[in-house]
């Protein structure tokens, strides 16, 4: 037993080694683009940490940035533990939002009350969004890739139509206001803060974060979860009921989505708009919950590095003139690396080989191909 | 009468761009690789139409500029697919991680390349030469069907007659087996002699080429632009018609033209007096919905490639 969990740190901390060398690769091969297009990487980055942490309502800004991201990996990673990949995170999202904007617009409720159940009704609608997938993949056998993607843009055009027909506020592109009572910004906290808009979805993502690791670690059903994605023919001889893991996985993963949703509207812009896509946050997520390895502890860094960059994007192009678009090719070439260790094993190996001869020759995978 | 006409061009006008990715996505699948890249090859291939045409455009190459655009589309979008490629045949990465990383860098690069290019603007500029419909001389005078089916672009044809060529490879050559057989078992096809990781590299690069015209297909015939919102998801519609053809070309081409007519429909509708009163988002909602309940219904019938997702390890049987 404990050679095995000696085995699993040492992976662990091979992992963790893998993430961080990804981003610096990811960093030093966005700068040599930055470089060879004639702009300046230092001032860039000089610019990117400086919207970042620069004045307090950029700080808050930024955690704001932080907070969906969070979420939204903590949401890929449960379905991901369970063996199954969620990219319907945009549209749970959706649904969420469009399920408290529905209560915070209609229902009259005393505040604190007004926002409480606006989120858990947007919470329980995207839940029930993601388990959509769920019963279509255990019931139907249809790939939750696939289902993710059309229900991805079921939302979204459901939530035109329930925008459009009930509470279009004319000639915007956006709905109604929420009622003031069912607002979950912190007022005093986004005053202390120049107007960044805090709310309590800070600290409910940190809940989330440590939620996330007891519910995985600790309780029965994420055991469950973790024994059928890692092997589910042998959970199921174990006897556990694999379709209802997968079932609540996917409804805890859109419950996770839903609430992004909820935050997004009763929390930030107080509206929805009608948008021509979806927010692209799920993706990230993926993102996320790929560079933080499924933990809750690797997805709140990870978290906070790509919702940093992201946000620190705009300063980039404002005090560099650098188009933000090199920050998403940073983050998309720090998962490619982390995607394909193998990549980053290769030079690792090449550089070893010739200190131990041929000691780590063994094991590569290109031997008959 | 008229509008049967206009549905059915306009059917084929949207379902072009869709033909060539959902190809493109079927001769990756086929051997095994998932293709959720699609997205981001068409969006490469839209974006070197816009730029590559645009420069010929003006080196004085006149009508014969978007020919260029569409030909340099596949081999400027060889750099992604061979990303894909890399990262998932050789390196064994998650298929479906690796196709949205390429989808991630295609779009994040392209657009820092025609801010870098055209000064900080946000899309290329507009191209005076695009494909322009062809006539087909008789044919083309037909009532309805002259309309409908011989007064299109050329590349909706070239998209058709790719369509043969491929279901002609696929099912009549011993390539097209060696293909088939490494997507369904490669253990098997390893045995027999064929080169599994190698067959599958080649057939992300050739999937990636023939999606990436597809993305040029846009630009060059509805934009005459390349901007952020040019490709929005086209591309994973194109790997729903793969799903919805059952991974056989004909059947994708089937999905990829059922995807177009709704498109068209949605169109034709915004004009029709009588469905006023219904949103037109419930006309965009439809092939998705559609989608669904066509996969709900045939989907225990499940005919995707046995390996499909699923690396090939020598060793492994």
């Amino acid at each position: 037993m404990s050679k095995m969990k000696g085995l699993v740190t040492r992976l662990r901390q091979e992992s963790v080694w893998i993430s961080l060398l990804s981003i610096v690769i990811g960093l030093i091969i966005g700068a040599i683009v930055m470089l060879v297009s004639g702009y300046d990487p230092l001032l860039a980055y000089q610019s990117l940490v400086e919207k970042i942490v620069g004045n307090s309502y950029d700080f808050g800004e930024t955690l704001r940035a932080v907070v969906p991201l969070i979420m939204t990996g903590l949401a890929v990673a449960v379905a991901f533990r369970a063996g199954l990949f969620n990219i319907g995170v945009e549209g749970q999202i959706v649904m969420g939002s469009i399920g408290a904007l529905l209560v915070g617009h209609f229902v009259s409720l005393p505040p604190v009350i007004h926002g409480i159940v606006a989120m858990i009704v947007g919470t329980l609608v995207g839940g029930l969004w993601g388990m959509l997938v769920a019963w279509l993949k255990t019931s139907r056998g249809i790939n939750e890739v696939i289902s993710c993607i059309m229900l991805n843009w079921c939302a979204l055009y459901i939530s035109h139509i329930v925008i459009r027909t009930l509470m279009e506020e004319s000639g915007t592109g956006r709905s109604k206001l929420i009622q003031e009572s069912a607002s979950i910004q912190l007022d005093s906290l986004s005053a202390w803060m120049d107007g960044a808009r805090i709310h309590w979805g800070f600290a409910i993502a940190i809940i989330a974060v440590i939620g996330y690791s007891f519910f995985m670690n600790k309780t029965k059903w994420g055991y469950e979860i973790r024994a059928v994605g890692s092997n589910r023919h042998a959970a199921h001889y174990a006897g556990m009921k694999v379709n209802s893991t997968v079932l609540r996985a996917f409804f805890i993963s859109g419950m996770l989505g839903g609430m992004v949703g909820t935050f997004e509207v009763l929390g930030v812009f107080k509206y929805v708009a009608i948008a021509p896509a979806t927010s692209g946050l799920g993706f990230d997520g993926i993102a996320v919950a790929l560079l933080g390895m499924n933990t809750a502890i690797g997805i709140f860094f990870s978290a906070i590095l790509f919702g940093a960059l992201m946000y620190g994007a705009q300063g980039m192009s404002f005090g560099a003139d650098v188009p933000g678009e090199v920050v998403r090719m940073i983050i998309s070439i720090i998962i490619f690396f982390t995607a394909a260790p193998g990549l980053l094993r290769m030079f690792f190996k090449l550089r070893t080989r010739k200190g131990r001869k041929g000691a780590n020759a063994n094991g590569n995978d290109s031997v008959s191909s | 009468m008229e509008m049967i006409a206009f549905l059915l061009n306009g059917t084929f006008v949207f379902a072009t761009a869709l033909i060539f990715a959902a190809l493109g996505g079927l001769i990756t699948e086929r051997t095994g690789v998932i293709n959720l890249g699609l997205e981001g090859f068409m969006v490469s291939g839209a974006f070197t139409a816009g730029v590559v045409s645009y420069y010929a455009e003006q080196a004085g190459l006149g009508a014969a500029s978007p020919w260029m655009g569409f030909l340099a589309a596949p081999i400027f979008t060889l750099l992604f697919a061979a990303l894909h490629a890399v990262a998932s045949v050789k390196f064994k990465a998650n298929q479906v991680i690796s196709g949205l990383v390429v989808n991630m860098l295609a779009s994040s690069s392209t657009f820092f390349l025609v801010k870098l290019l055209f000064d900080g603007a946000a899309e290329t500029p507009i191209l005076n030469h695009v494909f322009n419909k062809v006539y087909i001389p008789i044919l083309s005078d037909l009532p309805i069907v002259g309309e409908g089916l011989f007064r299109l672009y050329p590349v909706t044809y070239i998209a058709l007659i790719l369509a043969a060529i491929i279901y002609f490879i696929m099912f009549h050559t011993p390539l097209g087996l060696r293909m088939r057989a490494v997507g369904e078992h490669p253990g098997s096809a390893d045995t027999a002699g064929v080169r599994v990781n190698r067959l599958r590299f080649l057939a992300v690069l050739a999937g990636g080429m023939v999606a990436s015209l597809g993305g040029a297909t846009v630009t060059l015939t509805a934009n005459s632009s390349f901007a952020f919102h040019t490709i929005s998801g086209q591309g994973y519609i194109a790997l729903a018609a793969v799903i919805f053809g059952r991974w056989h070309p004909i059947g994708a081409l089937g999905a990829a033209i059922f995807f177009g007519f709704a498109q068209a429909l949605k169109d034709q509708m915004q004009i029709v007096e009588a469905a006023k009163f219904i949103p037109n988002e419930v006309f965009y909602l439809l092939p998705y919905v559609l989608t669904l309940v066509v996969l709900i219904f045939t989907s225990k019938r499940s005919s995707s490639p046995a390996a499909l997702g699923e690396p090939y390890e020598p060793g492994k049987r």
